[in-house]
């Protein structure tokens, strides 16, 4: 990339992106054995689009995600959400942000294990302390597939139910972003896939814009779009790939 | 939220019941000691308005000074002339004089039937069919002449039967009078007291009060009320009487139970206090614990859009939840704490007057307040702490609360916090002009800051301790010892706290048996200088006074060279009552004092106005020999002395009381002599033929006991051993509060390393190694509590030492050592469900647990 195209994309970023990054670097620890996860990345997460985040282990797709979600601060660099620069919020207006702005699913689905699937999807609601908006929460169950499972606690689900209930309480206060950390990670290949599936549709669907880190070729084959992340910088961008594409496109990354 | 809390409680309802336990016995002890007060209290009213519900006003002879109850001090008689004049009075209906005493009822054995400090009460019925006995007949008839009834309870005790003769001893000798009858109180159980019942004569004779009453209970004409009839009384009295209305005189009755109700409550809320202050250190230490463990959970809650205030609240709320539900348990186990005390009480001999027991709303207020608010405070340093969990924990495996701001200060400010501790007791012992309530108050939060300054500073001291007291367990206990004692040592925050509980219990004991050593090696070297003679008379009890007439009957007995007898009493000095004694004049023979100023002499000197009195009180008051020194009886007659010796008492404490003077001066002006204590010197020293001589001549006086010197110090030393069983009694419930503290975390940590213990499993390690690797764990930490709390025990009670007197420094090893076996025994016990559950754990699913 070069610095011409990156001016572009600041600029376009101010116009129509969801969430914008701009020249993020962070860096762990000091002198010889500072680790630089990231050396400056910037990128733009269209509306309503399924944005994957590829690469190699320690290739910094996690702290990427970390920072867009708020969740870690940049060593330098800005990280904008919905025209807010997040940088500078304190812990109360970054909770105003999660709730308003942010849905997680997590590697290990991170229910709370005694509530019941629909008491961990509403929790959201619950904590924002808004309206509950019944006929949606209705939608969000009946989409992913719980209607029958509602009252069960997650140690009487499977990993494919948990993960979907960990969708829908995403979904659930419909934030201008989700951040997916390796929804698949830890499912089966025929689960992942289902799972996927219903990431996808929730883009489709219900125009939710989702940001997904990965380290599977196959998840990426169901992005609109795919960063190829390795030594803590975007090395490679694709459109609508096969598995196939990101797989060789993967091969590449990693050998340069 | 609030349902995150809830069903998180119920989610980890072992974990929750632990925590409650830790305050639950604190709250019942506070529970349990308000239902038990109120009870006797109640009791006891009951019995002082049973007394004169047939009276109006009460006339009554009035001292010219309140006077302590107990010091053998009585107030003043009344001429029985009154009686008629008051009689004569227009309003009034109906007037009777009564006197009463302590009269003991000989059992069956031929002693005196005492239980415990239970009063014998013993009391003339003029007239067994008039309003103003309180009494009704079981059985027989009124006493006649020559006659007496006594009470339900120890005559089915004794198995008296109507008809026989009963010893009866007050003033003189035994007494035997003819059983004329059964009585009991109307509706109320008397605890231990025992009743004797004469008629007027009689009783005037008994106690030595011919011409005289001590009470006149008037009634009024219909129309006339209480008040106004004591108002007309008022006017007619002689000096040195007063009127009351009924009810004034019912509050005055119990005015010395209500005091000693009182003692009692405050007595036992300290411990209960004790109990909750351990009970705040186990749930702090449990809820840190487990907000460790919870700390993914905790972090989604906040990825998800949970605020700061909501991670605290929810923890608030299942605090509370814990609090309520333990406070409430607390409550009704107070309940039964109160009757097992009533059955303890009972035991030792105490019977207390029961009419059931009660639950005021006071009682259940206090309980439930107490228990929540300490469970909140306990709760809300780790509750704040849980707040600065990071929503990144939510994906970062193992990740760590960030360190407080505050953590920086922690080592300066645990050792500030233990340092203004001591700074306050030393100011509370040291500081001059203090009431005791400022020493109290200044001493106990001195003690609380020390003890919370010693616990967070105790982590710091862990790793060597671990490594110092682990060392017999990783020498015996092979790769499991070496377990045990590097997991003491993972977490010294944590292994710190959970010992720091057990640690005040241990100090406390330590302070308690170190004190009580130094008290009883003072008194037993005081006892060896200054007892001279060969036997001592006391009562049976010890403490109570004896009529003098024991004394008298000792001096015949075969072989006594001279018998010294201690009169005690109170009388107004420099305008304070003050505990005065009276001595005859062979007590040289008797009592080796140090004198500053005179010597043995003295007590032979002392003739009508002489007096000595020991070298502080002169000092107060700038006495020389010489001076003159001013006091007043009971009765309000002033008596103008002279000193003419000044000792120095022993550290042990002086046999006598502050002024001192002659019998014969005594015996002329204060009401119903008696004598503290006697001493007998005889020829051929003690001998069994001599002590045979001694029970022989004073085989009239139940009451009374000959004693070696020896006895007499191991009788003296009796109470205080009976208390400080009592003491270490009380302070175990902090102790077993602490030891569920250590279950708590050995649970907790056990869950914490599921995987870990799965993983020695699946290496070959055997349940037993298992077992043995967390018994050790528990048996270190406790040790560290103990050595913890018996170095803070000695030094906190060598504070006191110095500051007090007649309390030597001496440290009682052999107890010391018999404490950390009984910690040691702690953390074996606190194991044995810990270490149970951690054998139990199928590896496989171990390692598979997430």
């Amino acid at each position: 990339m070069t610095a011409m195209e990156t001016e572009t994309k600041q600029v376009q970023s101010i116009t129509d992106a969801v969430v914008s990054a701009i020249n993020l670097e962070r860096t762990y620890g000091e002198g010889d054995t500072a680790v630089h996860a990231l050396r400056g990345v910037s990128l733009d997460v269209q509306r309503a689009k399924l944005t994957g985040v590829m690469g190699p282990s320690g290739s910094g797709k996690s702290t990427l995600m970390h920072l867009l979600a708020g969740l870690d601060r940049p060593t330098a660099g800005e990280v904008v959400i919905d025209g807010t620069s997040i940088g500078e919020l304190g812990d109360t207006d970054l909770t105003k942000l999660r709730r308003e702005h942010i849905g997680f699913i997590f590697q290990f689905f991170n229910l709370l294990p005694m509530l019941t699937a629909q008491e961990n999807i509403v929790l959201p609601l619950e904590l924002a302390g808004g309206k509950v908006d019944k006929e949606w929460v209705e939608t969000v169950i009946e989409r992913v597939g719980l209607a029958d499972r509602r009252t069960h606690r997650p140690s009487e689900l499977s990993g494919g139910q948990q993960q979907r209930v960990a969708i829908a309480r995403a979904l659930i206060s419909r934030p201008t972003v989700v951040f997916a950390d390796e929804p698949t990670g830890n499912l089966d290949s025929t689960t992942g896939s289902e799972i996927l599936d219903l990431l996808r549709e929730s883009v489709e669907s219900f125009g939710q814009t989702i940001v997904m880190v990965t380290h599977d070729p196959n998840s990426c084959a169901f992005s609109d779009r795919t960063l190829f992340l390795a030594d803590g910088s975007i090395v490679r961008e694709l459109g609508k790939s096969t598995a196939h594409q990101v797989s060789e496109t993967m091969e590449a990354v990693s050998k340069a | 939220m609030i349902r995150v809390a809830v069903r998180g409680l119920l989610g980890r309802k072992l974990r929750a019941i632990l925590t409650a336990l830790a305050i639950v016995l604190g709250v019942a002890l506070v529970s349990g000691t308000l239902v038990l007060t109120d009870s006797i209290d109640r009791a006891f009213d009951r019995i002082f308005t049973d007394i004169r519900s047939g009276s109006s006003a009460v006339i009554s002879g009035k001292a010219a000074f309140d006077l302590t109850e107990g010091s053998g001090a009585t107030e003043p008689a009344l001429e029985q002339s009154l009686l008629q004049q008051v009689r004569a009075l227009p309003d009034v209906e109906e007037a009777e004089g009564s006197v009463d005493g302590e009269a003991q009822i000989i059992g069956k054995d031929g002693k005196a039937i005492v239980n415990g400090g239970a009063p014998n009460l013993g009391f003339s019925i003029a007239n067994g069919d008039s309003r103003f006995n309180p009494l009704v007949l079981v059985q027989g008839d009124w006493p006649g002449n020559g006659d007496v009834v006594v009470d339900k309870a120890t005559a089915d005790d004794q198995g008296l039967q109507l008809g026989q003769k009963v010893g009866v001893q007050a003033l003189g000798p035994v007494e035997y009078l003819r059983l004329s009858g059964i009585v009991d109180f109307k509706s109320v159980s008397i605890g231990g007291a025992t009743l004797a019942g004469f008629d007027l004569p009689t009783a005037q004779s008994i106690f030595d009060k011919e011409g005289k009453l001590d009470e006149i209970a008037v009634a009024a004409k219909p129309g006339v009320s209480d008040q106004q009839l004591a108002a007309e009384i008022r006017k007619t009295l002689p000096p040195n009487t007063q009127v009351q209305t009924a009810a004034q005189q019912a509050k005055t009755d119990a005015s010395d139970t209500d005091e000693f109700i009182s003692f009692l409550r405050t007595f036992f809320l300290a411990f209960g206090g004790i109990a909750l202050f351990v009970g705040a250190f186990v749930i702090a230490n449990s809820l840190s614990i487990t907000i460790a463990q919870r700390t993914r959970e905790l972090a989604t809650l906040r990825t998800i859009g949970a605020s700061r205030r909501q991670v605290l609240g929810s923890l608030i709320v299942e605090s509370l939840i814990v609090g309520v539900v333990a406070s409430v348990v607390g409550l009704f186990l107070g309940l039964g704490l109160a009757r097992l005390l009533f059955w303890l009480f009972d035991l030792a001999g105490f019977t207390l007057p029961n009419t059931g027991l009660l639950l005021t709303t006071r009682t259940i207020v206090i309980a439930l307040l107490v228990g929540i608010i300490v469970t909140l405070f306990a709760s809300l340093r780790p509750a704040i702490r849980a707040t600065r969990v990071p929503p990144i924990a939510a994906v970062r495996e193992g990740a760590e609360l960030p360190e407080s701001r505050w953590a920086r200060f922690r080592t300066p400010g645990a050792i500030l916090v233990t340092a203004i501790g001591f700074v306050a007791i030393v100011y509370g012992l040291f500081g001059s002009g203090l009431g005791t309530a400022e020493i109290l108050i200044s001493m106990g939060a001195g003690a609380v800051l020390v003890f919370i300054g010693v616990a967070l500073f105790a982590s710091k001291l862990v790793p060597m301790l671990a490594t110092f007291l682990g060392w017999p367990s990783a020498k015996v206990g092979g790769v499991s010892g070496e377990l045990a004692r590097s997991n003491a040592k993972r977490n010294p925050q944590r292994t710190a706290s959970t010992a720091a509980a057990l640690m005040i219990g241990l100090a406390l004991v330590t302070l308690v048996a170190v004190l009580g050593q130094g008290i009883r090696s003072t008194f037993t070297a005081a006892v060896d200088d200054l007892f001279v003679s060969d036997y001592a008379i006391t009562a049976q009890n010890n403490f109570s006074p004896i009529p003098v007439s024991a004394a008298e009957a000792a001096e015949k007995a075969n072989g006594v060279e001279s018998v010294a007898s201690v009169r005690t009493g109170e009388a107004l000095v420099y305008g304070n009552p003050t505990f005065v004694t009276a001595v005859t004049p062979n007590t040289a023979d008797a009592v080796a004092l140090e004198w500053k100023d005179g010597s043995q002499a003295v007590f032979s000197e002392l003739g009508a106005n002489g007096a000595f009195v020991d070298d502080g009180f002169a000092d107060d008051h700038n006495l020389q020999v010489g001076s003159p020194i001013a006091i007043e009886t009971p009765a309000g007659k002033k008596l103008d002395l002279t000193v003419k010796g000044i000792f120095e008492p022993p550290s042990g404490g002086s046999p006598f009381g502050q002024v001192t003077f002659s019998s014969e001066t005594f015996d002329a002006n204060f009401p119903d002599p008696q004598n503290l204590y006697s001493f007998v010197t005889m020829s051929g020293g003690v001998t069994p033929a001599n002590t045979e001589a001694l029970d022989a001549a004073l085989a009239d006086f139940p009451n009374a006991k000959a004693q070696t010197r020896d006895e007499f110090k191991d009788n003296q030393i009796g109470p205080l051993n009976n208390i400080l069983n009592i003491l270490y009694v009380l302070l175990a419930l902090s102790i077993i509060v602490s030891l569920f503290g250590i279950v708590n975390t050995l649970v907790l940590t056990v869950f914490e390393r599921t995987r870990e213990l799965g993983m020695l499993r699946a290496i070959g390690m055997t349940r037993r190694q298992v077992r043995r690797m967390i018994r050790y764990e528990s048996v270190i930490t406790a040790l560290i509590g103990a050595t913890l709390g018996i170095i803070l025990g000695v030094v906190l009670a060598g504070l006191l030492v110095a500051r007090i007197d007649f309390i030597d420094f001496s440290v009682p090893v052999g107890q010391l050592v018999v404490f950390a076996i009984a910690a040691i025994l702690v953390g074996i016990i606190a194991a044995i469900f810990p270490a149970r559950r951690a054998a139990r754990l199928n590896p496989l699913e171990a390692l598979q647990y997430e």
